[in-house]
């Protein structure tokens, strides 16, 4: 019994301790070091931040580099789904324009005349946009996430809207000098202050780590008023982050879970380029 | 003379494969993410850390792992340190085992891969979850370990024909 712990002991100890087959570093000793730099790296140290950003820049970019092959099969295979439906889609598309052609007569109006509201009331909408590209843009199982090629150089900030078109599609969570990091709608940690329209309806939208998203903190009534209409999700503006009105999704009723998920406008899967936006709303008050 | 110089660049090369390797999962997360099956995903560096440290700890070395592992947390955006403290967690298993067997056998190997990267995903989730205050899905976790365990054969077979080939640029 002693002789088979003692056993256990010795092959721990060199597992951990010894420096074998022309290893710098014995195995306790890097263990010991990455526990170092984990406890430094919740340090919100200005020194341990430049390190962080001139890691994060170099790797970012390398990221890019190494990704090339892997985005091309990417694109390769959307392209070929795109061939294969290439006649259906048309089909669609050819209905789809003839009603956008009839609402957009009557939204041009609704803008004019909203517009002009805006003005009685003096309140502005200023947007400041940024164009980027996505450098890096892996689907973790662990954090739903973009970088992009743009930092605190181009006045990128924590925050920032990120746009995809016009639909949003996340907000800048961490800036350096030359990139930064966008968190996406669908990641589990992303909560946005929404407006459910027709039923006008304040809720939060959470991501759920797959590819969509669900309500929130919400009226219970939403759930009756559901099932009559079509449901469409907007940035309510609460918080001052987003502009109120940015479309974000609409509302598909699941009827096997009864959890209502949020389609996203966007395909997060497939973005290439994006806009970053800050909004300043100015009040006559 | 230039079929000397050949052979030794070949071997170099080869010698060099499994940390190119490494060093290639992390920066590009090969995830087959455009395949766009649902749940699907799997931890290549998982597989190719516990094998090749298994083997010969001399094909990959604690410090590029240790480097391998900082990159990897700022791609996927972890706190850094994390993936460094869990790759080399792998390589103290694979330490272990190595001074404990005699005889080495697929099947044990395979059951000790199964139990490490449970321990390893566990303390990541816990750690995620409990001090950095991130949500994770545990759900993935599982589903990334299942399939992590179940592709370990196949990437077994792959390595152990590469494995021959570099023994045998050794040996000329």
């Amino acid at each position: 019994m002693a002789s088979s712990r003692d056993d256990f002991v010795i092959a721990i100890r060199s597992a951990f301790l010894k420096k074998s087959y022309q290893q710098k570093f014995s195995l306790l000793t890097l263990i010991f070091l990455s526990l170092v730099v984990i406890i430094l790296g919740s340090f919100n140290f200005k020194a341990i931040q430049y390190i962080k950003i001139g890691v994060n820049e170099v790797i970012y970019r390398s990221s890019f580099i190494v990704s090339i092959p892997e985005n091309y099969f990417n694109d390769l295979n959307i392209k070929i789904k795109e061939h294969l439906s290439f006649y259906d889609q048309y089909k669609k598309n050819e209905i789809e324009l003839k009603k956008l052609k009839e609402k957009k007569l009557s939204n041009d109006f609704l803008i004019l005349e909203n517009n002009k509201l805006r003005e009685l009331i003096n309140e502005t909408i200023q947007s400041k946009d940024v164009y980027a590209k996505v450098l890096v843009d892996k689907d973790s199982p662990y954090l739903k996430s973009i970088v992009l090629n743009k930092g605190s150089k181009d006045n990128v900030k924590i925050g920032m809207a990120i746009v995809d078109k016009s639909y949003l599609v996340g907000k800048i969570i961490e800036v350096n000098y030359t990139s930064s990091r966008a968190l996406l709608l669908s990641d589990l940690n992303s909560k946005i202050p929404v407006l459910l329209e027709p039923i006008d309806i304040h809720a939060v939208l959470s991501g759920t780590g797959k590819n969509y998203g669900v309500i929130e903190y919400t009226k219970d009534e939403y759930k009756q008023k559901l099932n009559n209409d079509k449901i469409i999700v907007y940035t309510s503006g609460y918080g001052g982050l987003f502009k109120p009105g940015l479309p974000v999704g609409k509302i598909i009723t699941n009827n096997l879970n009864k959890d209502d998920e949020v389609n996203f406008f966007s395909d997060f899967r497939q973005l290439d380029y994006v806009k970053i936006v800050a909004y300043e709303i100015g009040s006559g008050n | 003379m230039s079929s000397l110089n050949k052979n030794t660049l070949i071997k170099s090369l080869l010698f060099y494969l499994p940390l190119f390797l490494l060093f290639l999962s992390v920066l590009n997360e090969i995830d087959f993410n455009y395949l766009k099956i649902e749940y699907f995903s799997f931890n290549f560096a998982h597989i190719l850390i516990f094998y090749w440290t298994l083997k010969n700890p001399r094909y990959l070395n604690y410090g590029s792992i240790f480097l391998a592992g900082i990159v990897n947390d700022v791609v996927i955006s972890m706190p850094i340190g994390l993936s460094s403290f869990c790759y080399l967690l792998i390589c103290a298993v694979t330490a272990y085992l190595r001074n404990i067997t005699i005889k080495p056998n697929f099947i044990n190997d395979w059951i000790s891969f199964l139990f490490t990267i449970l321990l390893v995903n566990s303390i990541q989730v816990i750690s995620l979850d409990i001090i950095f205050l991130t949500e994770v899905n545990y759900m993935r976790y599982l589903i990334n370990s299942g399939f992590t365990f179940i592709l370990y054969p196949v990437f077994v077979f792959l390595f152990n024909i590469l494995e021959k080939k570099i023994a045998i640029q050794k040996n000329d």
